[in-house]
């Protein structure tokens, strides 16, 4: 974590990093019209594209955020636009039950948003990177690698500080 | 193996019940094939060895030591070395050494939260002067030591390399069997790097005989409130089943008593986080024509995070809350 700017911003700053997982058909559309039409949002949204919003197993969630994502986006198409019919049907059960998980592990609400965002929605995208950058922001990183390691619990058998001594 | 043929084998408990070390006798009357093929050399539970008898065994004394329970203190972690160094092939017996299992709930509060709840928040307690347990106390007779209660569970594997897992709280008998022949025929490789054993691959629903509908759950219910259809999936009459986020080989044993797959078995072979994996099964299985639909059908399970994470919390991907 020596990086904390995420290669974005002055040196010794911290900036928000988050994770943006983006169905191909719709919001990843969406997100390349933003950029076609030139709109202005945050640089702070590392998108991942994946096929279907239905695709985005909660796995690759909570790996996000235990890997040191300080907030996490899903965007799919639509209820009743799905390239695959009912994928993201899927995404609308999971992602209540996600949010739910989450606040169980004491993330706050704000890093977690799932939003539908179509083709056309080029404006929609950047003003939710930008509001979703700013929450962020304000609650300041996330950590959650260091936080596991002041613990001792972690990836990895290096990870235990408080570790060692006689019982 | 000793002079006399026989394999040495030895069993430990650490953050656990209890429960493993009955399993080993739930083999039944397969014990008396099993002194004839090994000699225990270290059974806390059973016999009174102590420590400084292992110690003074010779380094991979031990043809194999089931170590069960999770890493809760120091003293187990102390065990778990000193065992690891006498063992040639060291098995994380059950589901606490493997993922955390229940004690690991534990991670989702801190260790003020548990000291205060065992120490002072409790109406069977008389403990007016506040004391807590201290890892040292100085005495008329000199210090007194008792082991440091850790930050959080720690899974076996996460304090010393870990030959094999056997999962299941506790592992079902014929699979320990299974185990200890495989041992006894001489087979096994020693380090192995944490394969699971006496299981396979796949999700308990592979080997459940409950007849699928291919129905979607409208609402979740609870066993108190109706008595489910005998042979019909639980799921689908709206238990919360974990068996398509359940790794197999226990013979889906609690779905034929009519009972759901509470997840002992922990995450399928490829999964690493055995919630998110149960979250995204219930994915394709809930009926919501809405969003609004959705989250009301999934807001009636009470409890998520302790229901999907019930025995692997240690093993998960966020590991505990913050």
């Amino acid at each position: 974590m020596a990086d904390r700017t995420n290669g974005r911003g002055k040196a010794g700053s911290w900036e928000p990093r988050i994770v943006g997982f983006l169905c191909y058909w719709c919001s990843y559309t969406g997100a390349d019209g933003a950029g076609t039409a030139r709109m202005k949002y945050a640089p702070n949204v590392d998108i991942v594209k994946v096929m279907c919003s239905g695709r985005i197993d909660p796995e690759l969630i909570t790996m996000a955020f235990s890997r040191g994502a300080d907030g996490v986006m899903v965007l799919g198409c639509h209820i009743g636009d799905c390239h695959y019919v009912s994928g993201n049907h899927k995404t609308m059960v999971r992602m209540p039950l996600v949010r739910r998980l989450l606040s169980g592990l004491g993330i706050e609400p704000e890093r977690f948003r799932h939003e539908w965002v179509s083709a056309a929605e080029g404006e929609k995208f950047s003003r939710l990177v930008t509001e979703m950058t700013e929450q962020v922001r304000a609650l300041g990183p996330l950590n959650w690698p260091l936080r596991m390691r002041e613990r001792g619990v972690g990836h990895g058998q290096d990870l235990h500080p408080w570790r060692g001594g006689e019982a | 193996m000793s002079g006399n043929g026989k394999l040495k084998v030895g069993m430990y408990w650490a953050s656990s019940c209890g429960g493993c070390d009955i399993s080993l006798l739930e083999i039944g009357t397969r014990l008396l094939d099993l002194v004839q093929i090994a000699d225990v050399v270290f059974w806390p539970c059973a016999a009174d060895f102590k420590y400084a008898d292992v110690a003074g065994y010779p380094d991979g004394h031990l043809d194999a030591c089931f170590y069960n329970g999770g890493v809760r203190n120091s003293e187990q972690e102390e065990v778990a070395r000193l065992l690891r160094q006498k063992s040639r092939t060291l098995v994380a017996y059950g589901t606490c050494a493997g993922d955390g299992g229940i004690p690991a709930l534990a991670n989702l509060v801190t260790p003020e939260a548990i000291f205060k709840a065992a120490y002072h928040d409790n109406p069977s307690l008389d403990n007016a002067a506040g004391v807590e347990p201290q890892p040292e106390v100085e005495t008329g007779v000199g210090t007194l030591r008792i082991p440091r209660f850790y930050p959080a569970v720690l899974r076996l594997g996460d304090v010393v390399e870990v030959d094999y897992v056997l999962p299941g709280c506790p592992p079902q008998a014929d699979r320990v069997w299974e185990a200890i022949q495989a041992l006894a025929g001489g087979a096994v490789p020693a380090r192995n790097g944490e394969v699971r054993v006496g299981c396979a691959d796949r999700t308990v629903c592979d080997e459940c005989s409950r007849e699928k509908r291919l129905l979607k759950i409208k609402q979740f219910r609870r066993h108190h409130m109706f008595r489910p259809e005998p042979g019909w999936c639980l799921l689908e009459q709206g238990v919360l089943c974990m068996g398509p986020a359940t790794r197999s080989g226990c013979g889906a044993m609690c779905l034929k008593a009519d009972m759901r797959c509470e997840g002992c078995y922990g995450p399928p072979a490829g999964v690493e986080d055995q919630g998110a994996a149960m979250a995204g099964a219930l994915g394709g299985l809930v009926d919501a024509a809405t969003e609004q639909q959705a989250q009301e059908i999934v807001d009636q399970i009470p409890d998520p995070l302790g229901s999907f994470y019930r025995f692997t919390m240690a093993s998960s991907m966020m590991k505990g809350r913050r």
